[in-house]
């Protein structure tokens, strides 16, 4: 004879209540350290980050040094070809940038000027929805993270994607150090020997930059251009109703990518 | 035995044909693998976990690395001794043992493995 109707319902009531009580015991006795243990906290743990580009202070040439800090940072490869470009941020100009929002009486100011594009970290990101491996998901702080790892080259996401904010990888990206002609483009890459390339067959584009969030830098566009001029490019969190991005946006009128689509974009233009 | 004499011929061209891996590597034995620390990897003495544990399992620590670094953003590690390391292959492993060829390479070759991780991250360089 195991165990009889009597014992089981005592020994059931018991585990119950320390089931009850424990974590509440714990949270007495040692607060937080139960959380900390289930979860060794991540940095940005209740943040919601997004980035504002003031386009009035943005120009060509702030533009490129940004677009230069994030491949320099990130081993994003030159590879001479707009067929097998990767690109983490690009420039583009007002018509691409914002269809439907364009008419012929726009000013040449804003209609000959380009934009400084990447990936939007949509709050309603639709190319994680139709990820089949999980490679690319939505982070609890809202950054539209990409598993390497798990990538299996569908190309799901980039069909997904309604920015263009995802490359895939035609080949193995370093043969640029191989091939003669994008030897020339690409001088000693990789450049950032404490990141890594990617390799042939994987989707990739603009992070967030959580390798840096991580320890607590802001992403390196925004610091290229801080260096230039402090307020064109302006990273924060939104979930904190004190923080820049969230003053910035409540000071000036922004327009945002191809809102009509419900993807929530988290890339803001003060136009 | 009807037909005894083409039986043993095909047998032995059989078996000559079976056996030629052997006769080929015969008195060629593999290497045994001699791993070799750099003159950093030899004073820090200590490893992210004893060597008992890392010789035999390193891929098991390794893979919860990256998943916990990539998945879920941690991205330091507290090791027993309650030092704590930050989670990366190549900054942190590759910066002690920056001999690829001589430390990595020496075991994966005998046991014939060829793991993946050096098509994306990057190896140092090394003095030749």
């Amino acid at each position: 004879m195991g165990v009889n109707r009597r014992s089981f319902l005592k020994i059931a009531g018991l585990s119950t209540l320390f089931g009850l009580g424990g974590k509440a015991a714990m949270d007495i006795f040692v607060p937080g350290e139960l959380e900390a243990k289930i979860k060794a906290v991540p940095l940005t743990e209740g943040k919601r980050w997004a980035m504002v580009v003031d386009m009035h202070k943005m120009d060509e040439k702030l533009m490129d040094a940004c677009i230069e800090a994030c491949h320099h940072e990130h081993n994003v490869p030159d590879l001479g070809n707009p067929k097998e470009e990767i690109k983490w941020i690009w420039k583009e100009d007002y018509h691409h940038s914002f269809p439907g929002q364009q008419h012929e009486y726009i000013g040449d100011e804003i209609k000959h000027k380009s934009f400084l594009l990447m990936c939007n970290h949509c709050s309603h990101p639709p190319c994680c929805r139709v990820c089949p491996t999980k490679a690319t998901w939505q982070r609890e702080d809202g950054v539209i993270m990409m598993d390497q790892h798990r990538c299996i080259g569908c190309r799901f996401c980039m069909a997904a994607c309604p920015f263009g904010a995802r490359s895939f990888n035609w080949g193995d990206p370093r043969r640029v150090t191989e091939v003669k002609e994008l030897k020339a483009l690409n001088p000693d890459f990789p450049k950032n020997t404490d990141y890594p390339t990617r390799s042939k067959g994987v989707v990739e584009k603009c992070t967030f930059c959580t390798e840096r969030l991580a320890k607590g830098q802001v992403p390196a566009c925004v610091e290229a251009a801080n260096n230039v001029n402090k307020n064109a490019l302006t990273f924060g969190d939104l979930a904190d109703s004190d923080s820049d991005v969230r003053q910035i946006l409540r000071k000036h009128y922004s327009i945002r990518r191809k809102p009509e689509l419900g993807s929530e974009p988290n890339l803001f233009f003060i136009v | 035995m009807y037909d005894g004499g083409k039986i043993i011929v095909g047998l032995i061209i059989c078996l000559t044909f079976f056996l030629t891996p052997v006769f080929f590597n015969l008195g060629k034995a593999a290497k045994e693998p001699d791993p070799k620390l750099t003159v950093k990897a030899k004073e820090a003495k200590e490893c992210v976990r004893d060597k008992s544990y890392m010789t035999p399992s390193h891929f098991s620590l390794l893979d919860e690395w990256r998943h916990t670094v990539v998945r879920d953003g941690e991205r330091y590690y507290k090791a027993e001794n309650g030092k704590v390391y930050y989670k990366s292959l190549q900054v942190t492993c590759m910066d002690c043992h920056s001999n690829k060829s001589t430390f990595c390479d020496q075991c994966h070759d005998y046991m014939g493995v060829s793991p993946y991780c050096w098509e994306c991250h990057v190896e140092p360089e090394e003095k030749k």
